[in-house]
């Protein structure tokens, strides 16, 4: 069937994919009550690994095993998807194209640029802007919001909760201002 | 106070659920996985196309998963559905206070969203299908978050 085969070439079109990310919600709160986040999986690791006399970390993390174990198939995911179905440079709009041409971006291969998510790129400013700082500010700030994409923009504005919208009107300041003003200053 | 309620919010299966519960969250966790993947929302190159207003696809998928979650949200609490594990499902309320935690923190996470390309769903995700280098900033957002419970008692919330 067709239909079958745009589902294991993809890209998904937008209006498969967002209903598929909405599913999670009710099938993880049918499954056990579970709240659909990811960014707790950060607390429940620091806590399991290396929880000190911080306060924040002390707590029975094994409770939030159900959410380690959802991001270890998260990790499975990505791997079955990449290596078991067809895979093809990411169909961006050409003014996207020529915005990162102009920041020095040339290679579009795969899902993120080589020339900056790449272990040769890592030591570089770019790549270590990119990766290891950015990485760095969505620890913490997911964190001090009590939650990311998932919790905050999907779970949070589903259930209709004022302090995720205030929290999601904050990921796109904060990713405008990367965007617009950081990213020319070091790509 | 706050401190009571976010570990609640974080850890409100209080009980350890046993083997057969748990193999449904890394069942789910593939699927979701696959999803990410497929719907190419774990790729930078889409998240520049989002902050940039280029395309709608973004927007679209954001939109149409949170009305297909608040539409089964609204479900659920209406027939007051039970989980397969038979306790009454129920979603914490979070704690506003001030709102400066949602305001600062929400920015700050913003902020290294469009950096690495990748919110937390994505970072492991890109792991499995290939970009290795993204451990590190795994790796790094486990320090930031470390460092979020280090300063907790001296930050605004």
């Amino acid at each position: 069937m067709a239909s079958t085969a745009i589902l294991v070439s993809g890209p998904w079109p937008w209006y498969v994919a967002g209903p598929a990310i909405g599913f999670f919600v009710p099938a993880l709160l049918i499954a056990g009550n579970a709240l659909f986040g990811v960014s707790s999986s950060l607390r429940h690791v620091c806590a399991a690994v290396v929880p000190g006399k911080i306060e924040y970390f002390r707590y029975d993390w094994k409770a939030g095993a159900w959410n380690l174990l959802f991001v270890l198939g998260i990790f499975l995911g990505g791997f079955l998807a990449s290596h078991y179905t067809q895979a093809q440079n990411v169909a961006i709009s050409e003014q996207t194209r020529l915005a990162l041409m102009k920041l020095g971006i040339h290679d579009f291969s795969g899902l993120a640029p080589r020339e900056v998510f790449s272990w040769s790129a890592l030591p570089t400013l770019k790549g270590f802007v990119s990766i290891v700082v950015g990485g760095f500010l969505v620890g913490f700030g997911t964190a001090y919001a009590g939650g990311c994409t998932s919790g905050h923009a999907i779970s949070g504005l589903a259930d209709l909760q004022l302090s995720s919208l205030i929290a999601v009107v904050g990921f796109f300041a904060g990713g405008l201002v990367a965007t617009h003003f950081f990213l020319p200053l070091f790509l | 106070m706050s401190t009571e309620s976010t570990t609640e919010q974080t850890t409100r299966q209080g009980r350890r659920q046993s083997g057969i519960g748990l193999l449904a969250y890394l069942l789910l966790g593939i699927g979701f996985g696959i999803v990410l993947t497929k719907s190419e929302v774990v790729s930078w190159f889409r998240i520049q196309e989002m902050f940039r207003f280029q395309s709608p696809r973004m927007y679209e998928i954001i939109a149409s998963a949170v009305a297909v979650a608040a539409a089964s949200v609204a479900v659920i609490k209406k027939l007051g559905l039970k989980a397969l594990s038979g306790e009454p499902i129920t979603i914490p309320p979070k704690t506003l206070g001030n709102g400066v935690r949602y305001a600062l923190g929400g920015t700050i996470f913003g902020l290294g969203w469009a950096l690495t390309g990748a919110c937390p769903g994505p970072l492991f995700a890109l792991v499995g299908s290939g970009v290795t280098v993204m451990i590190v900033s795994m790796i790094s957002a486990l320090a930031g978050t470390w460092l979020y419970g280090f300063l907790r008692p001296k930050l605004p919330h």
